[in-house]
């Protein structure tokens, strides 16, 4: 897994946006990611901890939003949510269609953070 | 107490890497340098592909590939026998390859003198899928031994591809893999993802997955500017 490298990432935006908005203490980060993600909340705050020392963020808690695996029916219209964790196969369970199209659970993004 | 303030983001985690990538898709647009990012698990036959691919369409295409493989030479050495010019990156213990790996790679090609860029990714169904390289498309193996239930496993990596290889069906009946199933989870994830069968080793369905190629290529020469 690759957590380090999207810490990294982390830490670089966050510490822009908290520059630029003259902050001296970022407190806690947001983040929006996605079901089908596999990354490891607990590791990223692992290497966030490591990797903040001395610098503003230290400290800083992560809060992971996981945004659910949704579907829209083809068929129906219905939007309804699919978790992956058994090999059940997704059909609408409105009306049993197999025409369904993936709307939700690719997100990766830091949504804010609070800074005093 | 100083207040605390709640800031706005909204920031994608990896645009560092996806602006490079964008860097990666102008630099290959001036050469009119396509390329293709290729996944799939270890031994899925990515380099398998890749060969036949070259034997292919070498005559009519100028092909170069980046082997990401790990800290091997092996794959590298298969594609130079084919008188084809190979990069192998350094790097490993990775999971992935990312845009600045891709970059390093490219310095090393002489772009003005390419027509085609093969990426062998990393064989790894996780990582690879949430990292662009820069590259115009995204195909993917999914081998018939792996089974068909990998769309299920793997979700994110069949949702962001473009193409599909199903490949050494030279296994089917041997194997314990229900196509129709497959194809069905794939499509729900990827609606607009083509399928393509193959055996590398066979040869069957080798000609209609260079068609793709070959199709795509000139679809994407037709929209670079002259
Ligand atoms: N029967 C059969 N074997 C195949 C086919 N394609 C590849 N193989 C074999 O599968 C093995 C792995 O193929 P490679 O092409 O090396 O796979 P790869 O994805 O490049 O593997 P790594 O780079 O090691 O991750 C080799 O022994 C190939 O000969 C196929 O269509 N049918
Ligand atoms: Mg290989
Ligand atoms: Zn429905």
């Amino acid at each position: 897994m690759h957590e380090l490298s999207v810490t990294e990432s982390i830490l670089k935006i966050v510490l822009k946006h908290a520059e630029e908005n003259g902050a001296e203490k970022v407190l806690t980060i947001g983040l929006k990611i996605g079901e089908l993600s596999e990354l490891v909340g607990e590791c990223i705050q692992h290497y966030f901890d490591y990797l903040s020392k001395g610098t503003i963020a230290e400290g800083a808690v992560l809060e992971i939003e996981r945004a659910p695996i949704v579907f829209d029916c083809t068929e129906c219209k219905h939007t309804f949510q699919a978790s992956f964790s058994d090999t059940k196969d997704f059909t609408c369970p409105e009306c049993h269609g197999a025409k369904v199209t993936l709307v939700s659970g690719r997100e990766f993004y830091i949504k804010d953070i609070t800074i005093s | 107490m100083a207040d605390i303030r709640l800031i706005e983001i909204k920031e994608d985690i990896l645009s560092d890497n996806k602006d490079l990538a964008d860097e990666i898709r102008d630099t290959l647009g001036r050469h009119k340098v396509f390329m293709l990012n290729l996944m799939a698990s270890p031994g899925g036959g990515k380099t398998s592909l890749i060969i036949n691919t070259i034997r292919r369409m070498k005559d009519a295409f100028r092909i170069a590939v980046i082997e990401g493989d790990i800290d091997s030479v092996v794959d590298a050495e298969k594609v130079v026998k084919e008188g084809i010019p190979a990069v192998q990156l350094k790097t490993g213990g990775f999971c992935h390859l990312d845009a600045s790996m891709i970059k390093l790679a490219l310095n090393e090609l002489d772009l003005a003198g390419l027509d085609l860029v093969i990426i062998e990714n990393i064989g790894n169904l996780v990582c690879p899928a949430e990292f662009d390289t820069g590259a115009h498309k995204q195909a993917m193996i999914l081998s018939v031994p792996e089974g068909d239930d990998k769309p299920l496993k793997y979700p994110m990596m069949f949702s962001v591809c473009d193409v599909l290889v199903i490949n050494k069906i030279d296994y089917l009946g041997i194997a314990d893999f229900d196509m129709n199933a497959a194809k069905e989870r794939v499509v729900k994830l990827n609606p607009k993802i083509k399928i393509i069968d193959v055996s590398c080793k066979t040869g069957q369905g080798v000609e209609e997955w260079t068609c793709w190629l070959e199709k795509e290529i000139k679809t994407y020469r037709g929209s670079t500017a002259p």
